[in-house]
């Protein structure tokens, strides 16, 4: 019989400039050597589903992490709330997630258990932040869930202050994994293959697939968006990602 | 498909919310996925103080039409006031 538990607990991290902030850590009980998932949540926010994600990777063998990236705006708020003020108030700032994430990933490293391997994954605006991230960090492995304004420029009403990559992505320092809703407007298909040529010519070692039938946030079980033959194959996908890059 | 699209307003009023009335000073209005209403997309309409904090808020998830049929009657009774009360 295969021994089958894990500690999962609301933690605090040093993210940004030191800032103590709010994380939602799932780790397996073994003794490793394990790699690192750092899970960038949606706009919606630290919700349920999120968690539920940071669970599933350390059911798979990975310690996993989720910042919560609203802790400064919202300390204590339900998730919803919190997204409505991290909303007003224009997002959380480039500079910021990646300090977050920085932080997140200190805290796997400095794990008993972890083989010093650390990846990023994130879901909607967390797509974009993971390659953010990417580009920005020391990081073993990305894998950006349908993540808009990669290299096209957000609209002028959106509420985040994102601004596109493109220039950023000659510094992609991992493998970076690609999920998309061939139906999704924010990515657009596009989009999509804009980015995949970018990195191509900057020789960078990527895999994209898109989903027929599926739009955006087809991995969120919990939303009509739901496509399961999508989601379960970029469930196997990522797993696959994260094991071939972060398994000592 | 996340349209990101929000527009911000400053308002003047009162909302209640789970913690009870407060000056509503801000509101967003969006497109983007709901939270509860069973839909993939909603119109989503936050009121908030922001300097009060998050748990002032009332928020509406609806779907299109009902925002159209919200917004047309707000826009008929506000255009029907008196002059001094618009």
């Amino acid at each position: 019989m295969r021994y089958d538990a894990l500690l999962a607990e609301t933690i605090t991290i040093h993210g940004h400039g030191s800032d103590a902030i709010e994380a939602y850590s799932a780790r397996p009980l073994q003794p490793g050597p394990l790699g690192g998932v750092v899970v960038i949540h949606h706009m919606p926010g630290y919700d349920r589903a999120t968690k539920e994600i940071t669970r599933r990777f350390a059911e798979a063998g990975f310690n996993a992490v989720c910042p919560n990236l609203y802790s400064r705006e919202a300390p204590g708020a339900s998730p919803d709330d919190a997204a409505a003020i991290a909303r007003a108030r224009g997002g959380v700032p480039d500079d910021r997630l990646v300090g977050d994430v920085a932080g997140a990933a200190s805290y796997l490293r400095g794990l008993p258990n972890s083989n010093q391997k650390v990846g990023v994954i994130g879901y909607c605006s967390g797509g974009r932040q993971a390659v953010l991230a990417a580009c920005s960090l020391d990081l073993d492995a990305a894998v950006d869930c349908y993540g808009a304004f990669v290299v096209a420029a957000p609209p002028p009403e959106a509420p985040i202050a994102a601004t596109p990559l493109r220039d950023r992505l000659a510094d992609l320092r991992c493998p970076l994994l690609g999920l998309f809703g061939a139906e999704d407007a924010h990515p657009s298909p596009a989009e999509t293959a804009e980015l995949e040529k970018i990195l191509a010519e900057h020789g960078k070692t990527y895999e994209f697939h898109s989903y027929q039938g599926a739009g955006h946030a087809f991995f969120a079980v919990d939303r009509p968006s739901y496509r399961p033959d999508a989601a379960n194959d970029g469930w196997q996908r990522i797993l696959n990602w994260f094991g071939r890059y972060l398994t000592a | 498909m996340c349209t990101y699209i929000t527009k911000h307003l400053e308002i003047a009023g009162s909302a209640k919310g789970s913690s009870g009335w407060f000056p509503a000073t801000t509101a967003s209005v969006y497109f983007d996925h709901p939270v509860h209403a069973p839909a993939d997309h909603t119109l989503n309409i936050d009121v908030l103080n922001l300097s009060l904090g998050p748990e002032h808020r009332v928020a509406l998830e609806l779907d299109p039409a009902s925002a159209r049929s919200l917004a047309q009657a707000i826009l008929e009774l506000v255009d029907g006031l008196p002059a001094v009360n618009r």
